[in-house]
């Protein structure tokens, strides 16, 4: 794979490789973080020096469907030994999909220095690189953060129907089964687990894993991104985009790739997204 | 409890008393580490679709096996080399419902994923391991089906 500087990326500078991360290890600046969907993979083996944030029970509210407050932001900073200067790199399994999606919601508290390692999880085994089960013990650290911010990333229900009246440009990450309304062959699970199948009407379709190169989960060249998100699907990088899955996690990928890889101006995720759109009442619906 | 086989409902009964969520963790790892693929003299790759469970992104599969008795052996393949939690899935349903009357087999809920893994799971890993077990409890019925 090209080295990230050469595969014209708007943001390069958010994106480390596997050796950049092999290079850090022992940097005090540097956190390495590990958020994976499968919850047994960190503690099976992970990245030396690597802390683990899990996303349901780190990043999420544990009562109400939404994600930690500032208390809840900083307690976690300070449990992983991250102060505002720290630079945070994320990486996990699933072509980074849940990295990407824990790099998302630090940028809801403005936590600037924030990279991914690029091809996540499965580059770095496949490149045998050191892995360990040693927990790493960081000592508590001061972090302020300021009231978490909703309002230039995220999209709510109420902002996706006004883009939806307004024909703004709406993406469907999940699979062309997902978005079709296609039921899935699981026994007694209403589709996507909400009540109605299909999609936001006028959203296109572009599964959030076409952005990765499968061979070794790195992300595909800003090239390539362009011709699926800009030719293909014809988004128009000045025109907002809300991005939507099922709970706002895949779509959290694309949001990464259209704003830091693409350099989209203003993209949001809708993290509401499939499981709030299928069960409410009376919203309009396209199969 | 009363209604599941006894290998399971031990090994049930032993992870449920288990309140750390790090040691929790610790078993089901030790239990991944028990998967061992199916052997070639049942399968070979590329294994067919109809083995395949869906929804699980692991790519797991199943495979069963008739015994002299009429129950079945499971096996299994996971095809992805870090889904952890499908290989420990394997080897729990492999251990504890090949050999058992397929009645039992038959009456085992999904919900033993729970009981495993807890809820802290994404829908989709919930899916691709219920997925798991009602394929199992699917073969075990199918073959129920061929005896009456």
């Amino acid at each position: 794979m090209t080295a990230i500087d050469d595969r014209g990326y708007a943001r390069p500078e958010v994106l480390v490789s596997t050796e950049w991360v092999a290079d850090h290890l022992d940097d005090p600046a540097i956190r390495v973080i590990e958020s994976n969907e499968d919850p047994l993979l960190y503690s099976s083996k992970h990245i030396p020096g690597a802390v683990e944030v899990d996303w349901t029970r780190d990043l999420n509210d544990q009562l109400r469907r939404d994600y930690l407050e500032r208390d809840g932001f900083e307690k976690l900073m300070r449990r992983i030994g991250v102060t505002p200067d720290t630079t945070v790199v994320f990486y996990g399994d699933k072509n980074n999909w849940w990295a990407t999606y824990a790099f998302w919601i630090f940028q809801l508290f403005g936590h600037a220095r924030a990279k991914v390692m690029d091809g996540g999880r499965l580059k770095w085994e496949q490149e045998d690189r050191p892995m360990t089960t040693d927990l790493p013990r960081y000592g508590p650290t001061i972090y302020r953060a300021p009231e978490r911010d909703d309002s230039t990333v995220r999209a709510f229900r109420d902002r996706v129907m006004a883009h939806l009246k307004a024909k703004g440009q709406l993406v469907d990450v999940r699979s062309p089964e997902e978005y079709s309304g296609e039921r899935l062959h699981m026994p007694a699970y209403p589709n996507e687990g909400a009540l109605r199948g299909g999609h936001i009407p006028g959203a296109a379709n572009v599964p959030w894993a076409r952005a990765v190169n499968p061979s070794d989960g790195t992300f595909k060249a800003a090239a390539e991104l362009r011709a699926i998100y800009q030719k293909e699907q014809k988004l128009d990088p000045e025109r907002e985009v809300i991005a939507y899955c099922r709970i706002g996690e895949r779509s959290s990928h694309t949001w990464f790739v259209l704003t830091h890889l693409l350099g989209f101006p203003n993209v949001r995720n809708y993290d509401g997204s499939w499981t709030e759109w299928g069960n409410l009442v009376n919203v309009p619906i396209e199969k | 409890m009363a209604e599941y086989p006894p290998k399971l409902r031990r090994l049930l009964k032993r992870i449920g008393a288990i309140a750390d969520r790090q040691e929790r963790i610790q078993l089901l790892i030790d239990l991944s580490k028990r998967y061992r693929r199916v052997s070639e003299e049942i399968a070979r790759p590329p294994y067919g679709d109809e083995h395949k469970v869906p929804a699980c992104e692991s790519q797991a599969y199943v495979f069963p096996v008739p015994n002299g008795d009429g129950s079945l052996a499971f096996h299994f393949a996971v095809d992805n080399p870090q889904g952890i939690s499908a290989m420990a899935m394997a080897a729990v349903l492999g251990d504890t419902l090949s050999g058992v009357p397929l009645e039992q087999v038959a009456a085992v809920p999904t919900e033993i994923v729970y009981e495993l893994f807890g809820k802290e799971l994404s829908m989709g890993k919930n899916m691709g391991l219920m997925g798991m077990v009602g394929m199992v409890t699917g073969y075990a019925r199918e073959r129920l089906a061929e005896k009456t």
